[in-house]
């Protein structure tokens, strides 16, 4: 199958990939350029386990091409922490216990993130309604919940 | 007293919250899950999967498929040896169909091929030839005479006779005169479950990496919950010997049981050896539901007798439970832990497994026993209703407590049942006032709880840290709890000790993380390979002072002389014996090997409000309580985390999810979508209670706390949402279409 060159930015770098029209753009992370931290849960847009943020805006990475991340600014997990910093909303999921198995946690580090950015003091139930799309089968999401209060009030200095 | 005997401590460190030692990998997305990893020279393996629920397969031809540039393998039955063993034998059937497809996705042939796309292609190119033959997917349609017969002849010598060829086995459990106690009630109630068949819905699919050599040797990279299990059933399965076959656990990504059984990585393996070069083989989430995984359905008929006053006379539970294609033993556990929360003079529990064209059942968080809880507890809720009575003290009245001949035969020990039923009693939760379309239900939960084989290495650096080598895959926050009780025992910070989970080349054989086993099993060798350092460690330090061994004994983390007459010497810090271990002896490690006793039964009891929404059928969960029994909670934010996930499946369980099959026999939702899981926006915050009541078999009291949260919620809820309605529901899930037709036929 013939191949396109993409030129993109991903966390602040930029990167040249080559993909076939048909490769998503959670395969071409994960196979290309071994950011491994996206993960396949379901490929049907359902558990959020492959979240990104393109140009702002959050995303299943399974559900985009990555002929589409021409031009554009692309986050993952792996450009959240500042060097050796965690990012708050890192810090306060290992502090408070808001992951056990840990494979929906890149996914929703993601996805909090991209919420505080818009809502930095979401109410519980705007957070529960951000995260529905974000399936975790260990916690009950309970201590997810809280972590990420946790993190937004320590993000707005409060 | 044993030196594995319960005893009586004061914690520094057990019972604190650390950060977990895999944290910063697992938030920064550098942990690494099965699918997570290449090889040099790696193919792409695909499973072709049956699209019939019942098919005998003439012939297939992978000619075509081989001949597609790209593919350098493909393997179906032929290329695997039939074991004798018949339990191997179903394992191996499972993975790959032998004769007859027996369930829709069961896998008929397999390719490994240089890229994903050329793997798809060669599917398309494999010609099976297919003799369609009757199925059934219901199990109470298998149990009939003349239903199509799954797999002949595979029914145990126990089964009466006259039944239906499905009916493998039957179990049968209890004691006491059930007519006399039946005569002695004052009202009976009599009533017929059923539940569906579940997923684990664990998040990452199953996924592995298998690479074999040209001399035979090989590894696997694998999500598992036991990677010395996969070991001894993939070594047999491919004809290799166990020292041959090294397997390394992932990080899991989620497993309640679903990943203590080989579906595909013994096909990665074959597909290995026939191309000579890794295969990476990652399932679909459409072939997780269709291939993996699921519980038992199950059909339930249950009857008990209660005086007025609220004591229960008499308890029969008849169940039918059907674990798929394949023998399923699983409707014991169910028969056993139906009444285990009871004292009871005549009880009975009777068990069948019934095959169908489903997937082989594996287990899924105390696999069997949240169904025949339901229904009993169901059951004992109607008739407090009948008469009027308090739920809690219905149950307080009845409940199972030290010296209790259990319904199973056991007589308990030491058991939480009691204090997690006055803890409900007295807990806000249980008082506060509801509104209109709102019930409140309540359960009791129950399992056994395992310890088994286990084996822990332990090594003291010559830096003054410690490494402990443990060989059960973390699921949980395991990692966090060893370390703390090394901790605890050594006499040394926390943050001192790395715990690693080993290969199946470097440690000893351990049992599946499961049975809620590793915070106990894996915890109590981990005290004694500490304990077993600590007399070294003494001995070391009785040799630089030059005083017997016997002198010395281990005080905060130091060897100090054990009294007066021992002599005068400044204690020695474990980092100053471990400095100059090469002086006095070499390396310093303690191990420990055992196959553990004595794990101590866990019980809870969950309480929930729910409001039924009588337009749509919706059931929306508005506030949960969870009261268990953790003997010692090691590391109380995972011991928590366990009861908060656990509840939640069970919330999925007896409100939304459910296989579905068409009269085609094929499944109808294998995907998230169709599938629901709870998610963030169905649930309140789950609030926990955890009591401590000290299992006498571990050495600082700890219970594994696994499993027994997934029990309650199903009767909890159903319970609750019966109340609120005003009609005893039957059927599980209680989905919004059976909430409504239950209202409409009310009126």
């Amino acid at each position: 199958m013939k191949t396109i060159q993409v030129s993109t930015t991903i966390n602040g770098d930029p990167v040249e990939f080559i993909c076939t029209p048909d490769e998503t753009l959670l395969d071409v992370l994960r196979n290309r350029l071994s950011l491994t931290g996206a993960k396949e849960g379901c490929g049907t847009g359902d558990c959020g386990a492959c979240s990104v943020t393109v140009n702002g805006r959050l995303v299943c990475s399974c559900l985009v091409l990555g002929a589409e991340a021409q031009d554009a600014e692309i986050s993952t997990i792996e450009g959240m922490a500042d060097g050796d910093t965690l990012h708050p909303l890192q810090r306060a999921f290992i502090e408070h216990a808001a992951l056990q198995c840990g494979i929906c946690t890149p996914g929703i580090l993601v996805a909090a993130k991209a919420l505080l950015e818009k809502n930095p003091d979401p109410t519980e139930e705007e957070l529960r309604y951000w995260l529905a799309g974000n399936l975790c089968r260990c916690t009950g999401y309970d201590k997810i919940i809280r972590a990420v209060q946790v993190a937004a009030a320590e993000m707005r200095g409060a | 007293m044993a030196l594995d005997a319960y005893q009586k401590r004061e914690f520094k460190q057990v019972g604190t919250r650390p950060n977990r030692p895999d944290g910063v990998d697992k938030v920064t997305g550098r942990a690494m899950y099965g699918a997570d990893v290449t090889a040099p020279g790696m193919l792409h393996a695909k499973v072709l999967r049956s699209p019939h629920a019942h098919a005998r397969i003439r012939s297939i031809d992978t000619s075509a498929a081989e001949a597609l540039p790209g593919v350098k393998a493909v393997v179906t039955s032929a290329d695997f040896g039939v074991p004798e063993d018949a339990f191997l034998l179903d394992v191996q059937d499972h993975c790959m169909a032998r004769e007859k497809a027996l369930y829709d996705g069961h896998a008929v042939a397999a390719v490994a091929a240089t890229s994903i796309a050329a793997a798809k292609a060669a599917l398309k190119l494999i010609k099976v030839d297919y003799e369609v033959l009757p199925h059934v997917t219901d199990l109470d349609e298998a149990m009939k005479p003349g239903a199509p017969v799954v797999q002949a002849g595979r029914a145990f010598e126990n089964v009466p006779a006259g039944m239906s060829e499905n009916v493998t086995h039957h179990c049968e459990f209890g004691h006491g005169d059930l007519e006399a106690g039946f005569a002695k009630a004052d009202h009976v109630i009599e009533r017929s479950f059923k539940t569906a068949a579940t997923h684990q819905g664990y998040i990452e699919p199953n996924a592995c990496l298998a690479s074999v050599t040209a001399d035979g040797k090989a590894d696997l990279w694998v999500c598992t919950q036991g990677q010395f299990f996969y070991r001894t059933l993939c070594s047999a399965i491919l004809g290799m010997e166990a020292s041959q076959l090294r397997v390394t656990a992932s990080e899991i990504g989620g497993g309640f049981g679903g990943k203590t059984m080989v579906y595909m990585e013994p096909v990665a393996l074959a597909l290995s050896r026939k191309a000579g070069r890794p295969v990476k083989l990652v399932l679909t989430r459409d072939e997780v539901f269709r291939a993996t995984g699921p519980t038992v359905s199950s059909s339930m008929d249950i009857k008990i007798g209660m005086t007025k006053d609220g004591r229960i006379t008499a308890a029969q539970a008849r169940l039918r439970y059907s674990g798929g294609a394949f023998h399923c033993g699983t409707v014991d556990f169910g028969a056993q832990a139906a009444f285990a929360a009871y004292d009871l003079d005549a009880v009975r529990s009777l068990g069948w497994n019934v095959m169908t064209n489903r997937p082989k059942e594996s287990a899924y968080r105390a696999p069997g026993a949240p169904l025949s809880i339901y229904a009993v507890e169901s059951v004992v809720d109607e008739l407090c209703q009948h008469f009027g009575l308090d739920p809690l003290e219905v149950r307080l009245k009845n409940a199972a407590d030290k010296g209790t001949k259990s319904s199973y035969g056991p007589t308990f020990d030491q058991i939480g049942l009691k204090a997690t039923l006055e803890a409900a009693k007295a807990h806000p939760h249980y008082a506060a006032p509801l509104g209109p379309n709102q019930g409140r239900g309540l359960s009791c939960g129950f399992w056994f709880n395992f310890g088994g084989n286990t084996c822990v290495s332990l090594s003291v650096n010559t830096d003054g840290t410690v490494g402990v080598t443990e060989g059960n895959p973390d699921i949980g926050g395991s990692r966090a709890s060893i370390s703390l009780m090394a901790a605890e025992e050594l006499g040394i910070p926390y943050d001192k000790i790395r715990t690693i989970v080993a290969d199946t080349s470097s440690l000893g054989y351990n049992d599946v993380t499961d049975g809620s086993r590793v915070t106990f099993a894996v915890g109590l060798a981990t005290i004694k390979a500490a304990r077993d350092a600590i007399k070294k460690m003494c001995s070391r330090a009785a040799k630089i002072w030059g005083i017997d061994e016997d002198a010395v004994e281990w005080v905060d983390g130091a060897a100090v002389p054990a009294g007066p007459n021992a002599g005068k010497f400044p204690p020695m810090t474990l980092a100053e014996i471990a400095a100059v271990s090469a002086e006095t002896g070499g390396p310093i490690c303690g191990h420990h090997e055992v196959n553990a006793d004595g794990a101590g039964v866990s019980f809870g009891v969950h309480l929930c409000d729910i409001e039924v929404d009588p337009e749509t059928g919706a059931t929306k969960v508005l506030r949960y309580t969870v009261f268990q029994d953790a003997g010692k909670a090691v590391h109380p934010s995972y011991v928590e985390g366990q009861m908060q996930g656990g509840a939640v499946q069970g919330i999925g369980w007896a409100l939304n999810e459910e296989y579905i099959y068409g009269a085609d026999g094929k499944l109808q939702n294998p995907g998230f979508l169709d599938y629901r899981i709870p998610v963030a926006s169905d649930l309140p915050m789950i609030d926990t209670v955890i009591l401590e009541i000290p299992n006498p078999g571990h050495p600082y009291g700890v219970r594994g706390v696994g499993e027994t949260g997934i029990v309650p919620p199903l009767a909890a809820i159903a319970n609750a949402v019966s109340r609120a309605v005003g009609v005893r529901m039957t059927e599980l899930p209680m989905s919004p279409p059976k909430l409504q037709k239950a209202l409409a036929e009310k009126g």
